[in-house]
Parts: structure tokens; sequence; C-alpha cells
């Protein structure tokens, strides 16, 4: 019994080309190690709830048909009708950064590129034309050049805005959405998270993450995919430099001619024998975060919180950066579900705070301390989220947070890296002849970033033959 | 297969790769992509579908010969010969 394809990961990516592998009747496998699917992005159950991981927004919201756009192509990719996504746009979200003199800067933005530009207008007149000219000289999808990977985001942004603060404003909602790189990132990946999150814009599929990952698991399955749970990859196995199948956690091996892994770049690389990478190699990613998802005795908008996601820096710096304390409360995420133009209000609703986290602390912490720690950390966040939001803590009835460590244990992803390795492996070929990377270390971030990596190599595999080119 | 059940073959290919588009009128000989969205994947996946539905090849280099619904008509004719329709989008 020999498979075409095995799938590294049931996440985004690994759902996506095992869906595009099996339409073209290929005999594909995808393995997972844990009991859920989802990886980054996915559910778990708590205190008889149910919560979400990864997934604030789906960004690159566009409208049924509209040409030209990643998630019209994604949808018809995996011939998911955009009715059934049933996405619900945001109602707006801002980004807000403190100043050294106290005052608080909020940009508003919607799905509505115009809100943007007069909220540009209206904080730095000056900067409107400067603005304008930034949007048009954004790198586009697939036009990128080299030079556009070698230039800091940063550097092109000041050459069109004067004003320091508004590039800080700007870099806030890409940085966090998904920069695997400290404070900065790449023109070219700025150009891209930029058009999802504001020339796009966001939105939420109703009923969340699970509804995503219900309509993926049944498409996988519908084309005659095999989805096999609790199925780690233990090894990698080749022969003369060409991979022939894999070992799993129990022992028992597989024969392939194809393997996608959405592992990680160093993840996948020590799962074919090569020792495993430091703590401190360049290549894990140092961004990891803590996150509390709070379920709230009111709508945030019976509080007076109408905002979709806040964006938050308390300070003129920026701190997209692993903090040496256990959490960075300085900047965050705050999200609110409910807040979505949802057409079944959640019977509960519930507020997201993310905010950067140190790894190794969390990693470190003896089992009698971790509740304490956690707890007494996620309180210094939520004050300050506070502060550009509601008053979460007093209308929380039920809180359960997660950490870098719960995201290592649960994506493999090595130092709990959200947005994995800052080395991506762009055409997502490795050392091995017929084994590739898909996901987050491919170079392609986010829901609909993972979609399309496993979606874009799954399709080149079935031009090439198998085992195609390294 | 005759020459009219290949072109509603191809219809019913594009229908299930691209269902939000309206092929009632497609010309024969017009480019297909200059007619409705279609992009280089979506070729990709018209060649999976002829291999999944008829076992019908189609080699890369043969792929621009699928570009109109005239020149699928001309290429296909004699590998669908002995071949019957499978529909899965479109009614008939």
């Amino acid at each position: 019994m020999r498979y075409d394809a095995l799938i590294i990961g049931a996440g985004m990516s690994g759902l996506a080309a095992g869906i595009r592998l099996a339409q073209a009747g290929k005999r594909v496998a995808i393995l997972e190690r844990h009991y859920l699917w989802g990886g980054l992005n996915s559910f778990y159950k708590r205190g008889g709830r149910r919560f979400e991981t990864g997934l604030h927004a789906l960004t690159n919201y566009a409208a049924k048909g509209t040409p030209n756009v990643p998630l019209t192509r994604i949808l018809r990719q995996l011939r998911i009708p955009h009715e059934a996504l049933a996405l619900a746009p945001q109602r707006r979200s801002v980004t807000a950064l403190r100043t050294s003199a106290g005052d608080t800067l909020r940009l508003s933005y919607s799905n509505d590129m115009a809100l943007l530009r007069s909220e540009v207008a209206r904080l730095f007149p000056s900067e409107s034309a400067g603005f304008d000219r930034l949007v048009a000289a954004l790198p586009s999808y697939s036009g990128s050049s080299e030079g556009d990977y070698a230039q800091s985001a940063r550097a092109r942004l000041a050459e069109f805005v004067r004003d320091p603060l508004l590039v800080e404003l700007l870099m806030i909602a890409p940085l966090f959405y998904g920069s695997p790189t400290e404070n900065d990132m790449s023109w070219a990946e700025y150009g891209i998270l930029f058009r999802s999150i504001h020339l796009e814009g966001m939105a939420r599929p109703e009923g969340g993450i699970k509804a995503l990952l219900d309509l993926l698991i049944a498409r996988f399955e519908q084309e005659g995919g095999e989805l096999r749970m609790k199925s780690g990859v233990a090894a990698l196995l080749h022969v003369d430099g060409k991979v022939r199948g894999v070992r799993l956690d129990d022992g028992s091996e597989l024969e392939c001619e194809r393997v996608l892994s959405s592992a990680g770049l160093v993840e996948t690389e020590a799962l074919c024998g090569q020792s495993a990478a430091s703590e401190d190699d360049a290549r894990i990613g140092r961004l990891s975060f803590v996150e509390s998802c709070c379920v709230l005795d009111a709508m945030p908008r019976a509080l007076g919180h109408d905002v979709t996601i806040v964006f938050y820096s308390d300070g003129e710096r920026f701190r997209y950066e692993r903090p040496r304390t256990p959490v960075e409360p300085r900047c965050g995420v705050i999200t609110c579900p409910s807040n979505y133009e949802l057409r079944e209000p959640d019977r509960e609703p519930f507020v997201r705070v993310t905010c950067p986290a140190n790894f190794a602390y969390w990693k470190g912490l003896g089992e009698a301390s971790y509740a304490a720690e956690k707890a007494r950390e996620v309180d210094r966040m939520l004050a300050t989220a506070e502060e550009f939001s509601f008053p979460i803590r007093r209308h929380t009835v039920f809180r359960d947070s997660f950490t870098p460590r719960t995201i290592e244990r649960y994506t493999g992803h090595r130092g709990g890296a959200v947005y994995g390795s800052p080395r991506k492996s762009r055409d997502g070929f490795t050392a091995l002849r017929g084994l590739e990377l898909i996901g987050t270390d491919q170079g392609l971030v986010g829901v609909i970033g993972a979609l399309l990596s496993g979606i874009t190599i799954a399709n080149r595999s079935l031009l090439e033959p198998a085992g195609g080119a390294a | 297969m005759n020459r009219e059940e290949i072109v509603i073959a191809i219809k019913d290919i594009i229908s299930t790769i691209a269902p939000d588009e309206e092929l009632g009128s497609l010309a024969l000989d017009v480019r297909l992509r200059d007619q409705i969205e279609l992009d280089s994947m979506d070729f990709l996946d018209i060649v999976m579908e002829l291999r999944k539905r008829y076992g019908v090849q189609v080699p890369e280099e043969d792929y621009m010969q699928l570009a109109t619904l005239q020149g699928c008509v001309e290429y296909l004719g004699p590998k669908l010969e002995s071949k019957s329709l499978v529909l899965t989008a479109l009614k008939v």
C-alpha cells in the first residue's frame, strides 16, 4: 500500500494541499499528531465552552465573485462556494498608539479603504499625498522582486511618510498579523500584509474557525482523502537523497512518493535525522504570544466598545519583539468576535487579548507555579488592554489562557513561534527530493496565506513527475 | 461522445471548477479565458478532471490546444470518441 503523497499536519496548509491532491485523484493521507485538526487555527473545550485558537480575523476579505484576489482563487481551487463560508465583515478596527505626551492616536479602518485614507488625513493632514503614493507603490502579491524581499518595510515607509508616529502606526497591524521577524519585515511581506488587511479587509466565518475547518475536512473526505489523527510523524525515511516514506510515533511505517510537511523548517530537518537545532538557532522564530480568552457577561457593544479589533502600542516605540519579561503588556491585540456583522450573534460574547511573550520563561516554568504565573501575567496584560477597550475583567465570567509553551506543544513549532521561522523557504524545496515544505515556513502566514501555500505547492507537485526537481 | 457532447463535457467540467460562471453563451472560437475568469491553475483543473472522468492524459505541452471550445473538440475528439458523457454539475 503506497501513497502518492503523505502530508504532515492537518492545519490549514495541510488540509488545502490534501484537497488539491485528492481532487486530482491522488492517493493521499494527512497525518496529524493530535486528536484535533487545525494546527495553529483550532478549537478546544474548557469548562463546557468552546474556545478558539488562531483566527482573529480572516484577512483578504472579498465579496463573492471578485476577480483576481486570493480569496476567490482559493475558494475556486478548493471548490468551496463563497456562501458556504458565510463571511461576516468587520465593523471597524483601530490601531491605537499612546504618545510620550500621553495622547492616544487612533487610526480607524474598515473593509472600505476610504475610511483609512480619511483617518490619515484627519490625524496627519500633511501626510495624505505621501500615504496615497505609499499605497500605489506597494508590491503586488506575485510581482515582488528579490530586492523587495531584501528591503526593510520601515525604511520604505519612511520614503513616503515623514512623521515617525504615522510610520509606527502603519507598522502595527501588519507586524502583528504576521511577521516572523522582530520589529520590521521585508517590503515584499509588507505589501502582502497591507493588501490583505487594508485593501481587502477582514471578516469572520459565521461559526468561527470550527465552521471553516468542518468545510475543509468535508471537502477532503468527499474527494477520498484519508485523515489519520493521533498519527505523529517520528521520522522521514529516505534513500539516495529521495524521500520514500515516514515512520510514525507508534513505530509503523508508510511508503510514499512525496511528503508535504507543514511541520516547519528546522522541525522537518530534525525529522530527516539531522541533529535538532539548538534553542538559540537563528532559524527558530522569536515571536510567540500569551493569549487570554475572556467570556463576558455582556456584549462589548453594550459596554461601549464596538470595535472589531484593536491593535495597540502603549508607547511611541511599538515593541514587536520577544520581551525579557514573561509577557509584553505594552502592546497587543484585542479581538471581539461579536463585533463582526454576524447574522447569528454569539450566544456568549467573548474577547481575546494577545501579547508578545517570552518562550523560554514559560517553557522553563515548573508545573507548581505555571497556573499562578499565568493568572498574574494575564492580569497585567488585561490591565493595559482595558485602557484601549473596556473594563474586561469586571465583565469576565470565565477565562482561559494559553502561553508559548501551549503553542509549542500543539503546533510542534519550536519556540512556540506562531509565524514560524524568519528564514522562509519560498520555493518549498528541501535537501531531499520528494520532500517539500508547506505552511508557515514556506513563507505565507495567516489562514489565507496557509491555504494558498498548501494549494500552490500541491499544484506544482501535480505538474511534476513524482519526486520532482530539487 | 460526438462533438456536441464534448462541448457539454467541457462545460460541465468548467461548471464544477467555476460554479459562479455563466456558460450558456460561450463562443466556440474565442479563447475561454477571454470569456470567463480562468487562470492557468483552472486549466490544470480541467486537465485533472479529464483524466479522472475519462482517463484522458493531456501532457503539459498540449494545454494550449484546449484554449478554445473548438480546440477542445478537435484535440479531444479522437480521445473521447469511445467514452460516454459524465455530468456532475450541469443538468441537461
